[in-house]
């Protein structure tokens, strides 16, 4: 069995010998993209589970552990971390915990130490808890980032993020019900063989597979009936993860409408962009600058290669990429608002609206910090620039329940369903769209 | 065109309409449903069948709780926010805005232009529901609420977020004497104020507005409150006759959207659905039987205190009074701690009468044999009663509690204490009470929360906790406050809950909100294994049962626990040893009289609400007040860096050395600047600029702003920044400076050197959303003073493009600026060395004050930093202590400046034998949810005591008292 070992400053580390003897585990935010990345890390010889534990007893241990003004996030992050060791479906000996640090100046950099100091609470305090980063922070003998991993880690995103995006726009029209999600299986599986057998991974190759995929979905039967488009933005765990925003994308498919949820390599390409920026507002090593700036393009690279696919497709919604968000904030926030999503959550909306979806949630945790600002700051702007978005923002914690939320929702989009009926009618009568009021 | 029928199906009450072909209402009814939803509607539209048997008609079904029952009935549904604007637009043409109050919900629709709607967040109670819980509190119907709120004279300031945090303001303005009238008012107005800054988020209220909703159609004293805080005439305040009814009205005109069907398929849909039911969260029953409870009874009926009777008794005693929230405990001993009289009962808000009556009561029951030898009185009604009636000790809560327990268990190391409106809890250690936790604000679920809620389901308090004793499966209703917790009620009676299982869930539910949010223990060994409950509300076996479930450990609770306050100061007064007591004789009491009338106290800025109690005898009581002053007394001066700090400020502000001519530039005096304002004074000073700071931060300020305020969850600090920066505009400043700046300054302490992103990003927030700002030169660029060489490369790029100035001029400004500010730390920590000098010269205790360089703004501590100084402590701040200790890796992620003082000053106190640290906390800081735990392991590792005082727009102080004068009492025994 694996020794505990410690380094100087006392923190817990993964070994060597614990990558042979230990399961990994991880917390769900993003379901299909991240089952990709188990699977990657399962042929890079790690053990690793996704967690799906959730319900009731994930809140409860996230709040008896966590406190409880953290951000819901953590709570469940948490909770669904120690509740899985607790409930007995792993050996606490064998196990190690995965999580996600960003380093930004939010609250969320902190979960990975909300996370220990919780185990120590549960006596689990041998639970080696292991770091995802990529500012170098706390690092582990026997997990290591290496430049081949984290080049199938974009793969697996930009592949995520493509399944999201079509999937969307299918399976609120399919014919037969569950078609959509039996093609994302199908897809899945074939992107996964092809990884185990270290398929796919050239550019060349993902551009197949993304045609791949899209004739896959396209092949799926469709109405033709016409649906209400609903964006969803939000802090990154509560705009992805269902249980973080009480199965938000299948509530509005209930509803009859379809959600549009942008992709996450947005945030990524958002995250490296911050460290350029840095450079240049507040000063720093320009090889720092350089290197943030190749690494911005080389993910870019993959990002237009999918948006081009889905242009190609005749058929689907492409979004804008990196550049053309970034150019729908000015005015609105600065290039250094780069805390929690920062000024990409401001820009996501303006993109959405500007794509045909003016009709956005916009999910929060109860009193997350940064979308004080750029989520409910900014939709009044964003209202009194462009009149016909529909923007409600909802809080989720805890205490929050599902029938108020869903509530404020139904309001959103029988607003959405009346201004649908009236752009209509003007459409009938004038040919543009309203433009922005300058 | 067939008839149409609308049902809005609201928190509390039904309301069905029937519309006929002209629009005019041939039916309407308003009523309260009981959580009976279903049937209630069903009921009504029964009674209409002679109008509307034999047709088809239209049909729909709105409102909050009417989704489940579409749901489960068929029958179509509109969102009731959205029927409400159909509505107005067909009777009320020309509206620009909609208010709607409703028994949970609070609603404004902007009409002209594009059509917005707005309901209220998951935090915001102030409605309905929160005016019956004051009324209730008042111990008055809603009608006389409506009633005393027209004889108001003054306003007091009242929370206006959570109906939680209205009610500890209200609390103890009553139990000091103020009037009904005014706190009627002052309830109304926190209704009014919480609409406008939850609801408006940016977008004025003006123009033709109509107001909706049971309340504001039957409360004519709510209505004058909104009138006249919008300003609006009669032509613009439209209250229409049906107000009550508009949303269901709304439906009737939307149900032509769907097709009809005879009214007889709808009633039986209607009658014949079963209610759709989700699956029920339910937790272990209490008690598997009668004999388990027996049993548990027995157990806890062996802690009580010696026989007495009044009734034959002769000789000495001694009277202990708690004053509580919202009851008046009283209790008489002999000097066994035999108790002789005793009384429990609400204080109808009136707690002097109460006392009064009870006094005379007990002279009379006692007669010459008894002589009662000292008084003694706590609670929050202590220094009233202790005054009305000249008792000879006051002493805080905590300090009675210990006593009290300690009294049937020597050993005790937790007591908890769980009354109608606070919760305490706290550790004993080695004698002395250690680790006070107190409820905060936002999480009271407390006795009157139990006590609302039976009222609400149509039970009296003792009969429906015992309602949830046999519960076979008790329903998991979550740890959350009061607001969220009616939700919750609602779906889990909406899932098939009986009363008996909510009983039941709720009594768990406070249990677990003391465990987890108050006391936030992980296990039963985190509290101690002496433990101690008491206060009323462990009375309540139910919530008795749940507490040592949750805890797996047998706990005592003595059969006076609602009188353990009472009975350990009675005990408190027996240990004073005194010959003779002060309290009023019995003839004395004859004479009594009190009249309390309000005031305002004009002798400094604060402006503190007062009430003065005038007795007979020309004895005055003046509360209310944060300083001596009012008092008729000179004010205490004892050393107060805050103080210091922020005179030193405010004085920065004018040409300086400089010319000025390069125009007026306004600085917000708020947030950061409250740090960086030493340098940019300087910066700008040197540039020929004239510094123009916003005034000080006042409730007048804030409500200036708060119009614009988007997101109500956000700090109240930040919140008041809207204030600010409007007065600048009014002002006429040439330009504003008030730049984004994601990095403080790198002070060597911690693991990164940021702002919190509220701090960091706040001016681009306020850009977005204040309207006035573009009648401005706003300037908010990013920078950071870190690096300083990178900083005078960018600020004089910046200054070039903004000015024309010259790089050299802002190269040589920038490095004025950093020696300014240098200067200005140097002096800081000289001045606090200097302080701490003084209290060791003249043996004073010395308290630092951690928190953010902006809780020194006497609007955001509302001066706790006078309440510390007048307990006789020196005060501290943080930042002139935390370059004693250097870099130490901690268990958090040390990133943000501000909060790295916290643990430095934290730790240099651990140090210091002489020194206490509170840490202060803004509602709503979300970085402050790391830093309290860590500041507190950080103390307790270094033997000190942690306290934390959470602070709000609310004004009053009740609750930072009884912490510091616990702080105080625990480092006495600790020095004993």
């Amino acid at each position: 069995m694996a020794e505990l070992v410690y380094d100087k400053t006392g923190r817990l580390l993964f070994t060597k010998e614990m990558k042979k003897e230990y399961t990994l585990l991880i917390p769900q935010m993003l379901p299909d993209h991240f089952a990709m990345l188990v699977s990657i890390f399962r042929s890079e010889g790690y053990k690793v589970e996704m967690l799906e534990n959730t319900g009731r007893p994930v809140i409860d241990a996230g709040q008896k552990y966590v406190h409880n003004d953290a951000c819901y996030p953590a709570i469940l992050v948490i909770g669904q971390l120690i509740n899985a060791v607790q409930a007995g479906l792993y050996d606490p000996h064998k196990v190690a915990l995965v999580i996600t640090q960003t380093g930004g100046g939010c609250r969320a950099s902190n979960y990975i130490h909300l996370l220990r100091k919780a185990l120590e609470k549960a006596g689990l305090e041998f639970v080696p808890v292991i770091s995802v980063n990529l500012s170098g922070l706390e690092n582990n003998p026997g997990f290591k980032l290496t430049v081949n991993l984290i080049r199938k880690v974009v793969y697996a995103l930009i592949y995520g993020d493509l399944i999201l995006n079509v999937a969307n726009q299918v399976r609120p029209y399919e014919l037969t019900r569950g078609d959509t999600d039996a093609t994302v299986d199908q897809c899945m599986a074939f992107l996964l063989h092809d990884m185990d057998n270290g398929k796919g991974m050239t550019f060349k190759s993902m551009n197949a597979n993304f045609d791949r995929i899209i004739d896959a979905f396209k092949a799926v039967p469709v109405s033709t009936e016409e649906k209400v488009k609903v964006g969803i933005v939000g802090e990154i765990y509560v705009k992805y993860a269902p249980l973080g925003n009480n199965n938000l994308a299948d509530f509005l498919l209930a509803e009859g409408a379809e959600p549009v949820i942008p992709g996450v390599i947005d945030f990524i390409i958002f995250k490296i962009n911050n460290r350029e920026v840095d450079v240049n507002i507040y000063g720093g090593k320009w090889i720092k600058e350089r290197f943030c700036h190749w690494l911005q393009n080389y993910v870019m690279k993959y990002q237009h290669a999918m948006i081009d696919a889905l242009k190609r497709s005749n058929r689907f919604r492409a979004p804008g990429d990196f550049n053309e968000l970034h150019s729908y904030i000015k005015g609105y926030l600065g290039d250094g608002n780069k805390m929690g999503e920062g000024w990409l959550l401001t820009a996501e909306m303006l993109e959405l609206i500007h794509t045909g979806v003016p009709n956005i949630v916009c999910t929060q945790p109860f009193g997350c910090l940064p979308n004080h600002i750029v989520g409910k700051g900014m939709i009044r702007k964003i209202k009194d620039d462009y009149p016909w978005s529909n923007i409600v923002a909802i809080d989720y914690d805890p205490g929050a329940t599902k029938i108020n939320q869903e509530n404020r929702i139904k309001l959103m989009l029988a607003n959405a369903r009346a201004l649908g009926k009236e752009q209509k009618e003007k459409e009938v009568s004038a040919h543009d769209r309203p433009s922005p009021v300058a | 065109m067939k008839l149409r029928v609308g049902i809005d199906i609201g928190s509390t009450t039904v309301k069905v309409v029937v519309l006929d072909q002209e629009n005019k209402l041939l039916f309407r009814s308003y009523e309260r449903h009981f959580s009976k939803t279903r049937e209630r509607a069903a009921e009504t539209l029964r009674s209409i069948q002679d109008m509307l048997a034999g047709q088809e008609v239209h049909m729909v079904i709105t409102g909050s709780a009417g989704l489940g029952v579409s749901k489960a009935s068929g029958i179509d549904f509109v969102q009731e926010v959205y029927a409400t604007a159909a509505a107005v637009n067909t009777f009320v043409p020309g509206t620009d805005a909609v208010i709607e109050l409703g028994g949970e919900d609070a609603k404004i629709i902007f009409f002209g232009g594009a059509l917005e709607e707005r309901m209220n967040g998951s935090c915001a109670g102030g409605t309905g529901a929160f005016i019956d819980q004051m009324a209730s509190l008042l111990n008055v119907t809603i009608g006389e609420l409506n009633e005393l709120s027209l004889r108001h004279e003054k306003i007091y300031p009242i929370a206006s977020r959570c109906g939680v945090f209205a009610k500890s303001d209200i609390q103890p303005i009553l139990n000091q004497g103020g009037r009904k009238e005014d706190i009627a008012a002052s309830i109304f107005q926190a209704v009014v104020d919480q609409t406008v800054a939850g609801l408006t988020q940016g977008r004025e209220l003006k123009g033709k507005i109509v107001f909706l909703g049971g309340p504001l159609h039957f409360l004519t004293g709510l209505r004058q409150r909104f009138v006249e805080t919008l300003k609006l005439d009669e032509e613009h305040a439209v209250f229409p006759a049906d107000g009550d009814c508009f949303a269901a009205m709304g439906a009737a005109l939307c149900s032509t959207d769907y097709a009809p069907r005879p009214f007889e398929e709808y009633l039986k849909l209607l009658e014949e659905s079963v209610d759709a039911t989700g699956t029920l969260d339910v937790m272990p029953a209490l008690f598997a039987d009668q004999k388990e409870y027996d049993a548990f009874l027995l157990r806890h009926n062996a802690s009580h205190p010696p026989q007495a009777d009044l009734a034959f008794y002769q000789g000495d005693a001694w009277l202990g009074i708690d004053a509580g929230s919202t009851t008046t405990k009283m209790a008489l001993i002999d000097p066994q701690g035999g108790i002789l009289y005793s009384y429990y009962h609400s204080n109808q808000g009136n707690p002097v009468a109460i006392v009064l009556e009870q006094l005379k009561e007990i002279y009379k029951q006692g007669g010459n044999r008894v002589t009662i030898k000292g008084a003694a009185v706590t609670g929050y009604g202590e220094e009233l009663i202790k005054n009305a009636f000249q008792c000879d000790l006051g002493l805080v809560e905590t300090m009675a509690h210990y006593k009290a327990a300690a009294h049937f268990n020597p050993n005790v190391d937790f007591i908890i204490d769980i009354g109608g409106q606070d919760m305490k809890c706290f550790k004993i250690r080695n004698g002395a009470v250690d680790s006070i936790m107190l409820n905060e604000a936002c999480s009271s679920g407390c006795g009157s929360f139990i006590e609302t809620f039976a009222k609400a389901l149509g039970y009296d308090i003792a009969a429906f906790s015992k309602l949830g004793l046999f519960s076979p499966r008790p329903v998991n209703l979550g740890s959350r406050c009061t607001v969220f917790m009616n939700s919750s009620v609602k779906q889990a009676q909406k899932d098939g809950a009986s009363v008996e299982d909510i009983s039941a869930g709720l009594s768990i539910s406070i249990v677990k909100n003391a465990v987890y949010k108050v006391i936030r223990a992980a296990n039963a060994d985190d509290l101690g294994k002496h433990i101690v409950v008491q206060g009323g509300t462990f009375l309540n076996d139910a919530v008795l049962r749940a507490f040592e479930q949750e805890l797996g450990r047998d706990v005592v609770r003595p059969t006076i626990a609602g009188l353990m306050g009472a009975f350990g100061a009675a005990l408190a007064a027996r240990d004073l040893g005194l010959e003779r007591s002060s309290l009023l004789s019995e003839s004395a009491l004859q004479s009594f009289s009190h009249f309390a009338k309000p005031a305002t106290c004009g002798l400094c800025t604060n402006h503190c609400s007062l009430t003065v109690n005038q007795f007979d005898g020309g004895r005055r009581f003046i509360s209310g007040n944060r300083c001596s002053r009012p008092l008729g007394k000179e004010k205490q001066e004892l050393p107060d860096l805050t103080r210091y700090k922020y005179q030193k400020l405010r004085a920065m502000e004018g040409k300086g050395p400089g010319s000025g001519v390069r125009g007026r530039i306004g600085i917000p005096f708020g947030l950061n600047m409250y740090e960086n304002l030493p340098f940019w004074y300087e910066f700008f000073t040197r540039l020929n600029f004239e510094v123009v700071l916003s005034p000080e931060s006042s409730r007048k300020l804030y409500l200036k702003g708060q119009h614009t305020i988007p997101s109500d969850t956000v700090c109240y600090p930040a919140k008041l920044l809207h204030g600010h920066v409007e007065a600048l505009v009014e002002m006429g400043v040439d330009a504003i400076w008030y730049p984004c700046m994601s990095y403080n300054y790198d002070e060597g302490i911690g693991d990164n050197n940021y702002n919190c992103p509220v701090v960091a990003y706040y001016p681009e927030l306020l850009a977005a959303n204040i309207p006035l700002l573009k009648e401005t030169r706003y300037l908010m660029p990013y920078v950071g003073l870190y690096r300083h060489k990178d900083f005078e490369k960018r600020i004089s790029r910046l200054m070039e493009e903004e000015f024309s100035i010259s790089k050299k001029e802002s190269v040589a400004a920038a490095e004025a600026a950093y020696s300014a500010y240098d200067a200005y730390k140097k002096d800081l920590w000289a001045k606090g060395q200097e302080y701490i000098a003084y209290a060791r010269e003249h043996s004073l205790p010395i308290l630092v004050q951690a928190g953010r360089p902006y809780h020194i703004d006497p609007e955001i501590n509302h001066g706790i930093n006078d309440l510390i100084t007048g307990q006789g402590f020196v005060l501290i701040s943080e930042d002139a202590l935390s370059h004693l200790e250097g870099y130490e890796i901690r268990k958090v992620l040390n990133q943000w400046t501000f909060q790295s003082r916290m643990y430095n000053a934290a730790r240099y106190v651990c140090t210091q034998p002489d020194m206490q640290l509170v840490q202060l906390v803004s509602f709503g800081c979300g970085t402050d949810a790391i830093t309290a735990d860590e500041v507190r392991s950080i103390l307790e590792a270094g033997g000190k005591l942690y306290t934390q005082l959470k602070i709000d727009d609310i004004n009053n102080l009740g609750a930072v008292k009884i912490r510091i004068r616990s702080l105080m009492a625990a480092m006495e025994e600790r020095s004993k």
